[in-house]
């Protein structure tokens, strides 16, 4: 093989960019082989035995895409030294302090807040309906910054499982300290206990507005909550028997009275509107008959009753054990998981009286979790290829000391989820986002021909461009993110790396030499183009050609690496 | 051998794969229409559904307004009613009237543009958003769960093996149009949704490309084929998505300014890639947030308020469409509908809002529905409980299968194999396209029935009258029959043709009146 100059590497470098966009879009693709929704393809039996094989890279790799948003190479090396047990154990454990809240990051010379200096926090102060959306924006934004810092552990995908699960919409609750509070409810209860869970959220202020909890009252009940605490919240729908419409309706009646106190920023409970009937519930119930009560202690009294009757059901633990399987590992539950997994599960939950973290360690431990076929087959939600990437690629976001900067640049993110098909805090309704729960195409709801390229935008975006806003450029540091790599000098050990970050299945040798050639070798054969070019820039890092010369061949190879179907996955 | 209708046409396309001389017939009304697309698709093939989802499920008695029962309205929702007084009155249906939002659409209706369907649901209703929404769109029973959309199933009959080997030739558009970031679940077909979704028509995305690994056979492979294929279909309908919308603007000066109204935003694409020329049969549009609970009046101007706003973004963003489709010249091509997964309750609640209940009006609209009203006011209870419902007059399915049948002009085995069951069809719009035809001949109105045929078929044409003549050819173009050489009155006209005689094969009519003709085909099995 002939040696090259750097000259004409460089050259010829310069003529395949330019080639690239001049090119005629020809695309290829091989006939697809596997379209029918595998409902055919072999699950195996597996259950929730404990996992006892060994624990490899790719194990690790697969527990932790699983339970945080995007792996990068510092979290690979922190597990690798754990066991199975300790990595899950260690992801399971969850800080019991909240973070700092949402602070003020709009007041500018336009727009002031008279009760909340910038930078301090309004979640405690008056509301202000002149200033309302602003808030709103100042709390989605430090919802993603959470996501994007956040630490070894399950809490943030929990949290947000649970957004979706209680789902409420922002735009219809219009308060923002209504909306931290019930979001420091799902952050402080992702581990927590069900049963208890589902009885704050029952009183919730965002709550009692969003399905209108604070205007069922005696003599005008309103059934809104009533019904999707049944049909969402806790038994499901799709059931044989099912609940009755008079069950709803008498849950209403037990439900009413409950007010929210917009100067407390709390709820409360007005015994002169309750409904001290009994209230009779079917046979889907057992035909139990809630007492009527009165006076001031009778709406706690009740709802614990109706809870009581609610859980007695085997259905609740079902229920929330496919939603988490659903989230957690697939959506495709045939008779083998509900036998093998979804049942034994329901049982473990009820047993442990409704103790998520309990189910959660179950769960992840288990033989059924570390199955290969189980690997590799969710299709990434939109924060999760958003904050994924933004954390594999190391993007550095404005400090603390900038405010405005700092939440500008995480509300960028945010948006760029509302352009891909997720509205952090204001999913299309009360059952959340359809990926989750639409049968039959589940996650395959989030890619289709306006959210795929927008996918891929973000990338090109972080890669070549950034994002400008107040005098902050977003970008990846393409150079900065190899270094954090094996041996960013060795190709093949660079594309190794990479693939195998953020491919859950993982592309051919071929492939890779492909990829490796056209763009890190410029079409060349022989490896040490780019072992030259890459030590050429680390013995001279001010050198702007050499600089130049490994940053735009990094540059292409990422952005081929994020537009392959592949990165979809997780 | 039975041979399937399918295979045939292949069969019969492949034999007639030479190049078609046509005496007589301009070269340009060949290069006009790709006639062999109609052979293995419904009649109209170049006709368009709009679809319109109301989410949430809207206060039919509120939309269209039973004025014969005024009183008992007022009695059970005396905070949320509509003042008689404010309530647009119909022509020619004074027991009926439109919210006062609606003037757009009233006057649609008194031009005879929109036909009214009275209490439209289904038996044993489901009072959930999300069981009537899958209801609905996959016109499913109450308690049936379907995985395929009722549009899927039929477009499956028209794309034949979809995705596979789409875009082609033949197949330039995507089957389906959804307006927005996700797709519809009525779009599902048997193995792919045949919806494509954008936001915005002139994007285009340049995937990366080169060669890629055969997907495992796991269900990480499965996803990995799935992701790809959108890609490749985005990348190649995008393509003409994009063209489309380039060679068409919107020439309608009655819409909104962009942003105010989320409706009339997304109706604006669907015109303007109709004028553009995509094939394109189905789009869909949606507007939300009609689940009013609370706040579905303002106290005491019930007349105003969320609801209010939502209808008047309808009624004025279907009016704009209307008038776009006219003046860009395709309004003929073009059928509208409006549906939502369920009305509401007959009594109001305490929170100036209705609670989920049951049956209730939709719209269809276009140049080529009946108008008027079908089925009755509802009946408004004197004394009714809470749960009382408006019960359902016609099953949704009823609607769609007069769609699929006298819009599309489906054969009764792809109505079959697309609503699953038989039910009745309304007369809301006319089989053979438009009642007062404005054109000589209308082309959209030309049809044929049964086609294939075996013994006898049947030729229909609308027309506004005078000498009509009406010939048969064969495939090579040669003249076979003078069918009919007549005057013909202003209306509908059917002529039965006995095809006993022919041999198998593709057949041509032609209907022409002074220098207007319309050719269309049909085979002899």
């Amino acid at each position: 093989m002939p040696s090259k100059s750097r000259r004409s590497f460089i050259k010829d470098a310069a003529t395949s960019i330019l080639s690239e966009k001049e090119k005629i879009p020809v695309v290829e693709f091989i006939d697809p082989s596997n379209k029918t929704i595998p409902r055919h393809l072999a699950k195996t039996s597996t259950g929730i035995s404990e996992y006892t094989g060994t624990f490899t890279d790719a194990h690790i790799l697969h527990l932790l895409r699983r339970t945080m948003f995007g792996v990068t190479p510092e979290d690979l090396a922190f597990f690798k030294t754990k066991s199975m047990q300790e990595a899950v154990n260690y992801l399971l454990v969850v800080p019991t302090t909240p973070p700092a809240p949402p602070v003020n990051n709009y007041s500018s010379a336009q727009i002031t807040d008279p009760d909340v200096p910038l930078g301090q926090t309004w979640v405690n102060a008056p509301a202000n309906p002149q200033i309302e959306f602003l808030r709103r924006n100042s709390f989605k934004s430090w919802w993603t910054g959470l996501m994007l810092n956040q630490e070894r552990n399950i809490r943030e995908k929990m949290t947000l499982f649970w957004h979706n699960h209680f789902a409420t919409e922002s735009n219809v609750i219009q308060d923002s300290r209504y909306l931290y509070k019930h979001h420091a409810l799902l952050r402080a209860s992702c581990l927590g206990n069900f049963k208890t869970f589902v009885r704050e959220i029952t009183i919730d202020p965002g709550m009692l507005v969003y399905l209108n909890g604070e205007l069922n009252i005696k003599n005008a009940p309103d059934e809104n909550y009533a019904r999707e605490l049944q049909e969402l919240f806790t038994v499901g729908k799709n059931l044989t028997p099912h609940y009755t419409e008079a069950d709803v309706k008498a849950a209403a009646r037990v439900l009413t009275g409950w007010k929210t106190n917009r100067v407390g920023i709390s709820s409360t409970f007005n015994a002169s509107l309750h409904d001290t009937g009994n209230k009779q519930f079917s046979s889907f119930y057992n035909n139990t008959l809630i007492t009527g009560r009165s006076g001031a202690t009778a709406g706690n009294l009740e709802l614990d009753d109706l809870l009581n009757m609610i859980f007695a059901h085997q259905e609740v633990a079902k229920s929330i054990c496919r939603e988490i399987y659903r989230y957690f590992i697939y959506y495709i539950i045939d008779e083998n998981v509900e036998l093998n997994v979804i049942e034994p599960l329901a049982t473990f939950f009820r047993n442990n009286n409704y103790d998520i973290k309990k189910l959660m360690e179950k769960l992840l431990k288990s033989e059924h979790f570390f199955d290969p076929l189980n690997m590799g087959c969710l299709i990434k939600q939109p924060m999760d290829q958003l904050i994924g990437s933004s954390r594999l690629m190391g993007l550095t976001f404005p400090s603390a000391t900038n405010t405005q900067q700092q939440y500008g640049h995480w509300q960028f993110i945010q948006q760029f989820g509302i352009l891909t098909g997720q509205d952090l805090c204001d999913p299309p309704n009360v059952a959340g986002w359809p990926a989750f729960h639409q049968d039959p195409q589940y996650y395959e709801l989030w890619i289709n021909s306006d959210s795929l390229p927008k996918r891929n935008l973000f990338n090109d975006l972080m890669i070549y461009v950034g994002f400008n806003r107040f005098g902050f450029n977003l970008k990846y540091n393409v150079i900065a993110f190899a270094e954090r790599l094996s041996d960013p000098s060795n190709p093949n050990t660079l594309i190794n790396d990479i693939t195998k970050l953020g491919y859950p299945v993982d592309i051919s040798t071929t492939s890779k030499n492909a990829i490796k050639t056209s763009i890190l070798l410029s079409g060349q054969t022989s490896d040490h183009y780019w072992t030259d070019a890459w030590n050429t820039y680390k013995n001279n890092p001010s050198d702007p050609i050499a600089k130049n010369d490994v940053e735009i061949r990094l540059q292409a190879l990422l952005k081929h690496f994020f537009g392959l179907a592949e990165y979809q996955l997780s | 051998m039975n041979m399937k209708r399918r295979d045939f046409i292949q069969k019969l396309l492949a034999t007639s794969a030479a190049p078609i001389v046509m005496n007589g017939f301009g070269v340009k009304a060949l290069a006009q229409g790709p006639f062999m697309n109609f052979l293995s698709k419904a009649a109209h093939k170049d006709r368009v559904l709009v679809l319109i989802q109301l989410s949430g499920g809207n206060d039919g008695i509120n939309t269209v307004i039973p004025l014969d029962q005024y009183s008992n309205l007022m009695a059970v929702r005396s905070g949320v009613a509509i003042q008689e007084n404010k309530v647009l009155s119909l022509s020619g249906t004074p027991a009926t009237g439109f919210h006062p939002a609606m003037g757009n659409m009233r006057n649609m209706y008194n031009d005879g543009k929109i036909s009214i369907v009275q209490s439209v649901g289904y038996p044993n209703p489901d009072y959930s958003h999300f069981r009537s929404t899958d209801i609905w769109l996959t016109a499913s029973d109450s308690d049936e769960h379907l995985k395929t959309g009722w549009m899927g199933r039929y477009l499956d009959t028209q794309f034949p093996g979809f995705p596979t080997d789409y875009p082609n030739e033949n197949y330039p558009d995507p089957p389906a149009i959804q307006i927005g970031y996700m797709i519809s679940p009525a779009l599902q077909g048997d193995t792919h949704s045949l919806g494509m979704s954008i936001s915005d028509p002139t994007s285009f995305y340049q995937f990366v490309t080169g060669t890629v690994d055969p997907a495992p056979s796991t269900p990480a492979g499965h996803e990995l084929t799935f992701v790809r294929l959108v890609a490749q279909q985005t990348q190649e309908y995008s393509a003409v998505i994009k063209a489309a919308a380039e060679k068409a603007s919107n020439m309608s000066t009655l819409y909104p300014a962009a942003g105010v109204n989320e409706l009339a935003d997304q109706l604006k694409i669907v015109a303007q890639l109709i004028a553009g020329g995509l094939s394109t049969q189905v789009y869909m549009v949606s507007l939300n947030g009609f689940d009013t609970h609370a706040g579905q009046v303002v106290s005491g101007a019930s007349d105003t308020g969320v609801h209010a706003t939502l209808l008047q973004k309808m009624s004025d963003a279907v009016h704009a469409f209307q008038d776009d489709i006219k003046k860009l010249g395709v309004s003929d091509r073009v059928l509208g509908m409006t549906f939502s997964e369920f009305g509401r309750r007959i009594i109001a609640n305490a929170s100036l809002g209705t609670d989920h209940g049951a049956a209730a009006p939709l719209f269809i609209f276009g140049e080529s529905v009946s108008g008027g009203i079908i089925g009755n006011n509802p009946t408004i209870p004197n004394n009714p409980t809470v749960d009382d419902n408006i019960p359902m007059q016609y099953d949704f399915r009823s609607v769609y299968s007069t769609v699929l049948k006298n819009w599309f002009g489906v054969t009764d085995e792809e109505l079959e194999s697309t609503m699953l069951k038989d039910f009745p069809l309304l007369n809301f719009v006319n089989p053979t396209g438009l009642t007062n035809a404005i054109n000589s001949i209308n082309a959209q109105s030309v049809t044929c029935y049964p086609n294939p045929c075996m013994d006898f078929t049947h030729i229909q044409f609308a027309t506004k009258g005078g000498l009509i003549r009406v010939r048969l050819f064969d495939q090579t173009g040669k003249q076979l029959h003078i069918l009919s050489e007549a005057n013909y009155s202003a209306g509908t006209h059917e002529i039965q043709i006995n095809t006993q005689h022919l041999t198998a094969g593709l057949y041509y009519y032609q209907i022409q009146m002074a220098d207007e003709q319309v050719m269309k085909t049909f085979v002899k099995l």
